[in-house]
């Protein structure tokens, strides 16, 4: 290993606003190795990756390639440099062919007038067929999820890559399609092309990558080669850090409650998640724990009414509920906050006022079917104090505010219906701690004067920090639920990513 | 005032975007008094009483589908089919009459037929799942195809209609023409619902974000529907008038009104992406519009020049909404 590394990011540092994404990162790739690298969700792995293939730019730091530093300004810049990404998300059009979008990038570089369809569909299916038997002539949006992440990650092959990024690819396949893509990996290394293997799977890392690379909270960990760590050592490195922010004190012993809010059992959708049970008792914060993409949010939306459920009760204080919209849910008094905050929590050009009274306008509306203006601005001006939200104006619109102030607001949206339950899915992503700890400061209280409060996240430290207890989800089912001393950032980290199950199940038993 | 405390309780005076939003109508009525005054110096025939019932006239009928285009506008649609329901409903309910019917009933039954138009593009719009825009484009053609079949292509002349009727398009109250009376009564009415009227909020909820509507439990397919069918039912009573105005019901009036009447509400403001627009802006947008027509034609301009002039003003407002909503999106 004495060459000179094939791609080396030095000292890099990224942040969007105030949030710090990266913060003097190193990473080095050597020639034909395959390097894992790993990190809880917003450990910022994705951030480096897009860094790598040109889709965001560095605050700070260097990209060398064969120890020659470069500047790679846009996604064409990297396939010029033979940096290639296969996205997580699948990004391809939907109606063009599986050729068309594999050759997408190169066709766009030829400066040629015409389009050879006969030659694009037979190198397409060489490609191809080294992967799946797919039909390269037919369009995108007509295959299933894992067929297109397929046609994700032979869009990467056709370019001629000497580093190659694999993001999470086989989130979405079957295991035998994993093992087929496991067998093109060893092949590529064979060749002498070098992999970046981003996952949670601990299997995978450990069966094929050579080295692994942890990253914390934005800050680089560690390196180590495969072959001188157990799993265990990192999933340790990954969430071993102190605990540094504050949470408001939790649940003591005697304030449990055996009253019970909401009961959930066996619910499920038919398709992202099934058989899903618990119970939210008086006074507690429960967390849903779980990756990205395992079925926490569906779940949410399940119980609100926001997605169809096929089978399972919701019980709301032992009343079973028949929510077939969101606004039957409102009306029993269960809320969502959305993860998505600007494109389904607030509405970023009216004003604060208006966006805090919309669950509930036949409160403020009298009987000639007026608004009240006097009592919305109350009801708006009341939630302001309460929250301390920081504002110039009612009638200012919420894009004038900043990201934990228009968090707030969503949130007092969802408190102006004097609800009974609140779901509240990442309620504090994206915005800075200040806002944070006043935000759980925030669902503290609440849970202590009844309020049922569910709390989705994708921070460990958050999720352990401020619930009482915490369900695990793994690919739409609950995998355990831990609670009191069981709850460490290990024991999410595994039943999250299904190493150890039967430590899990102990665990899960201890809090039974 | 609660909110004014409020205001000043949390400091920080606004750089007001209410200003801002104020400063747009008010930039329009500048324009205006300052095209008035240039036009009162280049033609002697502009400031006066009659040249200004002139205009006042022509645009007050537009302005009522101008009423409705707005609040479409602002929940995100589009209508390019006004133009041929303002004939659809002077043509049915001047072929009723002439077939024997009170001329009020037939009219009553003009303005339901646009309605039940309305009804039909909402229906396409929010159960089959097309855009306003091509559902409104399809109708547009249609229902001036209706228009040509009910007349056989030949204007009607409806000169026998009685007095009692005329008065609505030719008469005056105190001097004041009941075109113009009835126009105001409109531009009142909604302004102030749109300000203070729950249906009405949902509007802007549906427009500026859709999914956060519906995810507040606001049924965003009903207020998209009753929209569509309240711009389609204010056509209807603009074709009404416009029969009594002019004694006649020709099968091709009205084409091309519908950019006309666009072109006023995104002069006044109303963004094509929803969400933002007001009566009063829109109102102001077809006066502009108005003074410039008629100015035009006091300076001699050849009428093939107007489409152009009156073109590259619509570009410049366009322009100025997407810079508006360009800054409010940093």
């Amino acid at each position: 290993m004495a060459s000179v590394p094939v791609l080396e990011i030095r000292n890099v540092s990224k942040h969007f606003g105030a949030v710090k994404a990266l913060t003097d990162v190193s990473f080095s790739l050597e020639r034909g190795e395959v390097h894992a690298l790993c990190g809880e969700n917003g450990a910022g792995k994705s951030t480096l990756m897009n860094i790598i293939a040109g889709v965001l730019q560095p605050n700070e730091g260097d990209i060398l390639i064969d120890g020659r530093p470069v500047r790679v300004t846009s996604p064409a810049v990297a396939q010029s440099l033979g940096l290639g990404l296969v996205h997580q998300e699948i990004a391809l059009c939907p109606d063009a062919t599986v050729a068309e979008n594999m050759f997408m990038a190169t066709t766009n570089r030829r400066r040629k007038l015409f389009m050879n369809y006969g030659k694009l569909a037979r190198d397409a299916q060489a490609v191809m067929n080294r992967l799946a038997p797919i039909d390269v002539r037919g369009n995108v949006g007509d295959l299933s999820i894992s067929n297109q992440q397929l046609v994700e990650i032979a869009k990467a092959l056709t370019l001629d890559c000497r580093v190659l990024i694999f993001d999470e690819p086989t989130a979405a396949l079957t295991e035998t399609e994993a093992q087929t893509l496991f067998g093109i990996i060893r092949d590529l290394k064979a060749h002498g092309i070098s992999i970046i293997y981003i996952s949670h799977r601990m299997a995978e890392i450990f069966s094929l990558c050579d080295r692994v690379t942890v990253f914390r909270d934005g800050r680089y960990v560690s390196t180590e080669r495969v072959a001188d760590v157990t799993p265990d050592d990192v999933v340790r490195s990954m969430v071993g850090r102190e605990i540094t922010q504050l949470y408001p004190p939790k649940q003591t012993r005697g304030e449990r409650s055996a009253e019970t809010i909401l009961t959930v059992s066996d619910l499920g959708d038919g398709a992202r998640f099934h058989g899903i049970s618990f119970d939210l008792r008086k006074g507690e914060i429960l967390g849903i724990g779980g990756l990205i993409g395992s079925g926490r949010t569906e779940i949410a939306e399940g119980i609100c009414g926001l997605r169809p459920t096929s089978k399972g009760v919701v019980s709301l204080w032992g009343a079973r509920l028949h929510s077939r919209s969101y606004a039957d849910a409102v009306k029993a008094g269960i809320v969502y906050l959305s993860e998505d905050r600007k494109g389904s929590g607030i509405f970023l050009d009216l004003p604060i006022a208006q966006n805090i009274s919309v669950l509930d306008l036949k409160a403020l509306t009298g009987p000639a079917g007026l608004l009240n203006a006097k009592a919305e601005a109350d009801l708006a001006g009341r939630f302001v104090r309460r929250l301390g939200i920081r504002i110039g104006g009612m009638d200012m619109p919420v894009s004038s505010l900043s990201g934990g102030n228009q968090q707030k607001v969503a949130i007092a949206k969802q408190l102006a219906v004097n609800p009974k339950v609140i779901l509240m899915d990442e309620p504090t992503r994206g915005i800075d701690i200040g806002a944070k700890s006043e935000i759980h400061r925030l669902l503290r209280d609440l849970a202590r004067s009844g309020i049922g409060v569910v709390v989705i996240s994708s921070e460990l430290p958050e999720l352990l920090g401020l619930c009482d207890r915490v369900l695990v989800i793994r690919e739409g089912s609950v995998m355990g639920e831990i609670e009191g001393e069981a709850m460490t950032e290990e024991a999410v980290m595994r039943l999250a990513s299904g190493i150890g199950v039967n430590e899990s199940s102990k665990a899960s038993g201890h809090a039974a | 005032m609660a909110v004014d405390t409020l205001a000043t309780e949390h400091a920080a005076p606004a750089p007001g975007w209410k200003k801002l939003a104020t400063m747009r109508e008010a930039g329009l009525i500048a324009i205006i008094l300052a095209l008035c005054i240039v036009m009162s110096f280049a033609s002697q025939h502009f400031l006066t009483l009659g040249n200004f019932r002139a205009m006042l006239m022509s645009f007050s009928v537009e302005g009522i589908v101008v009423v409705g285009m707005t609040i479409l506008l602002i929940v995100g649609g589009i209508d390019l089919s006004v133009g041929s329901v303002v004939c659809f409903s002077m043509v049915l309910s001047g072929s009723l009459f002439l077939m024997g019917f009170d001329p009020w009933t037939a009219s009553l039954a003009g303005i339901l037929a646009s309605a039940a138009i309305g009804c039909i593009m909402g229906f396409f719009v929010t159960v089959v799942g097309l855009n306003h825009f091509i559902t409104s484009l399809a109708a547009m053609v249609i229902v001036r195809g209706i228009c040509l079949i009910i007349t056989k292509g030949t204007p009607l002349s409806l000169f026998t209609l009685p007095s009692g009727f005329k008065a609505v398009g030719q008469g005056t109250f105190y001097g004041v023409p009941y075109v113009i009376l009835i126009f105001v009564g409109v531009v009142i009415l909604f302004d102030f619902l749109l300000r203070r009227a729950t249906a009405f909020r949902k509007v802007f909820y549906t427009g500026s974000n859709e999914r956060a509507a519906l995810y507040s439990g606001i049924k965003t397919s009903q207020v998209k529907f009753w929209v569509t069918v309240l711009c389609a039912t204010l056509s209807g009573v603009a074709g009404v008038i416009y029969m009594s105005r002019f004694g006649a019901a020709t099968p091709t009036f009205g084409a091309g009104m519908e950019l006309n009447i666009i072109a006023a509400a995104v002069i006044g403001g109303a963004s094509l992406k929803g969400g933002s627009g007001t009566i009063l802006g829109a109102i102001l947008g077809i006066a502009l519009l108005s003074v410039v027509t008629s100015s035009l034609i006091l300076l001699d301009v050849s009428v093939y020049w107007q489409d152009m002039i009156k073109g590259c003003i619509l570009l410049a407002a366009v322009s100025i909404d997407h810079f508006l909503h360009q800054r409010k999106a940093i």
